[in-house]
């Protein structure tokens, strides 16, 4: 009998503590066969953050470190430079690597240090209950701002993927959404390549996944992927911000 | 013949940098800062050349999180700051102790609070000895009074860290820090302690976790029973202090780091006047040397002399738990005590009759 579909290796059997709808699952999933495809488990460590993600080591089979509320890159930087042929990657949500961590993000980027980020925007805080992130779109009701974001008062949401193709250190950035099976394949690919640029020694390589986050949207979970398709994608445009050299476009 | 120790001239901040490349410490972090910036620069120029990796980080929000990285590899690895600094890596060195990393943190404390002034000061006791972040947790803090002792105490440091799992600070001043004293380097370390527990990947063993946060709220409680199990045996066995003059002593005189060095001139001086006077230098901070205090029935009051407004008068008084009289001669903000004033409370003490 050949198996067609099962849990990737690198997952424990623990069941996902996600909400219903929550695409952090997804993500796992995704990150997880990416290290199975790519056969390096045992040289990778995850580097957790500190969001709804924060127990992520219950459901990845793989050293983890867990670092604090947005530093997940300075940790990573620690732990790539102390162990270089070692795979390290960072999980991280959009309150942990763009408000509290931005500087630790931009940073490391700058500096091209050979890190794999997984970058999780739900355009929320999760864990916390819904406040207002950087990623928060114009107008969208958070627990902070009630009346919905307003740019003359609380600025404008941040596109973090643009922001980092900007530095000349990033090798591979690139964003993708979780809503359709389609979205999930290409974002699959991306996921894996952002792996694989790690490998060749290219350089910071990231994958903004645009996920949702249904009850802090207030919404059921097939409401909250549309949200993310009809509202997140025409201001956070998918694809590959900077492709990866070598790599198929 | 023996052949002489050779000794060198080196900066305090130096000695610290050069003593921790002998001790294998291969990764260091850092963002500058006066009085330390000698040390950041010495890791820059020296530590490629042994092999490591130097960094200058971004703030040190971000040094205190790559230490806290290279530390969960297995590394020895530290980063130094002065008081503001260290202040902004409380947070992480909360992690590093909830976690159980051994790493190292110097301190070349200057005066405060806010950004101060870069004199010299010893006002950051009570937050390097009282853990200094958020939570129950201790980390352990050595303090040199001299170039010899910043070259020494860094390598212990890194040897109590890693036996024990915890941090350990340096807590060193701008007078230390930049002073030149000859000094004999410790030998280059050949071989450092396993670390089976670092995350290096799972490869032919079952994974590790370096987990800043327990599960359930029954394993934090005992997450907080294992530190406070561990700290106990630190007490138990490390306190170390150095006991000058103190045996026929009446006065004890109680100071830490370049502090006790006027201490003891003090000390000197009133012995040629023959008064008996002694000086208990805690030489670590935490665990606080409470023993010492126990061992000289002979002392009838203790003066304490800080750099700062009153610290760690705070823990001799804890330790000497009100059997004798504990004064205090101190300043924040930068001052360094003289010696005759400090002769000069050691008398009114003497000649007021000790006990009053
Ligand atoms: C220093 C610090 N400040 C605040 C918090 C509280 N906190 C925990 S998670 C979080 C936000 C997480 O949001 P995000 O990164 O978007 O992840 P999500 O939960 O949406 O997956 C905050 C503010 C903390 N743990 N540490
Ligand atoms: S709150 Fe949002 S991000 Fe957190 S688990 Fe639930 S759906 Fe996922």
């Amino acid at each position: 009998m050949r198996e067609l579909f099962g849990r990737p290796a690198c997952l424990t059997d623990e069941p996902f503590l996600y909400c219903p709808g929550c695409s952090h699952g997804i993500a796992h999933r995704l990150v997880a066969e990416a290290i199975d495809r790519l056969g390096i488990r045992g040289r990778t460590v995850c580097v957790s953050s500190i969001g709804c993600s924060v127990r992520c080591w219950r459901n990845f089979d793989l050293d983890v470190v867990q670092g604090a509320h947005g530093r997940g890159l300075a940790v990573a930087t620690g732990l790539k430079r102390a162990q270089p042929d070692k795979v390290i990657f960072t999980y991280q949500g959009d309150g942990d690597l763009a408000a509290i961590g931005m500087g630790e993000t931009i940073h490391a980027a700058a500096r091209g240090e050979a890190i794999t980020v997984i970058f999780i925007n739900n355009a929320v805080f999760g864990a916390t209950g819904g406040q207002l992130a950087p990623t928060t779109l114009v107008g969208q009701v958070t627990s902070t701002y009630p009346g919905g974001r307003d740019p003359s008062w609380v600025g404008w949401p941040i596109r973090v993927a643009e922001l980092l193709a900007q530095l000349p250190a990033t090798a591979y950035i690139a964003r993708e959404a979780l809503t359709t099976p389609q979205r999930v394949l290409r974002a699959r690919r991306a996921v894996q390549l952002a792996f694989e640029v790690q490998i060749k020694g290219q350089g910071f390589a990231l994958v903004e996944l645009l996920a949702a986050c249904p009850p802090n949207l207030k919404l059921d979970p097939v409401q909250a992927l549309n949200w993310v398709e009809t509202k997140m994608i025409p201001h956070y445009p998918l694809g590959q911000l900077k492709p990866a050299k070598g790599a198929a476009r | 013949m023996q052949e002489p120790t050779r000794r060198v001239l080196m900066k305090g901040n130096e000695a610290i940098g050069e003593a921790a490349i002998r001790a294998g410490c291969r990764f260091y972090f850092g963002y500058p800062i006066t009085p330390q910036n000698e040390l950041l620069e010495y890791m820059a120029s020296h530590l490629p050349a042994a092999g490591g990796v130097f960094l200058q980080s971004e703030s040190e929000l971000a040094g205190i999180s790559m230490l806290y990285g290279a530390a969960a590899a297995g590394k020895r690895a530290m980063v130094s700051s002065s008081s503001p600094g260290i202040s902004l890596m409380q947070e992480g060195i909360s992690y590093l102790a909830s976690a159980e990393l051994p790493a190292l943190i110097v301190n070349i404390s200057r005066g405060g609070p806010g950004l101060g002034r870069i004199a010299p000061a010893q006002s950051d006791y009570l937050q390097a000895t009282k853990g200094g972040g958020h939570g129950d947790y201790n980390i352990l803090v050595l303090a040199p009074a001299s170039v010899q002792e910043m070259a020494d105490l860094t390598v212990l440091a890194f040897e109590l860290a890693d036996a024990y799992r915890v941090p350990a600070m340096v807590l060193g001043d701008g007078i230390v820090g930049q002073m030149m004293e000859p000094v004999a380097l410790p030998p280059p370390v050949t071989e450092l302690p396993p670390k089976p527990w670092a995350a290096t990947g799972c490869e032919g063993r079952p994974r590790n976790l370096i987990l800043s946060a327990p599960y359930t709220d029954a394993e934090l409680v005992e997450l907080n029973r294992r530190l406070q199990r561990k700290y106990a045996a630190i007490r138990a066995r490390e306190q170390r202090a150095e006991c000058v003059l103190m045996d026929d002593a009446e006065l004890g005189i109680v100071a830490f780091g370049i502090a006790a060095r006027l201490a003891l001139a003090a000390a000197d001086n009133l012995r040629e006047r023959g008064y008996r006077v002694g000086v208990i230098r805690p030489v670590t901070l935490w665990p606080f040397p409470e023993t010492a205090f126990r061992a000289y029935p002979a002392v009838r009051a203790y003066l304490t002399v800080e750099m700062n407004e009153g610290q760690m008068v705070q823990d001799v008084r804890l330790a000497v738990n009100g059997a004798v009289p504990v004064h205090f001669l101190g300043q924040g903000g930068g001052y360094v005590p003289p010696v005759d004033a400090i002769e000069e409370q050691a008398l009114a003490i003497l000649e007021g009759g000790l006990a009053r």
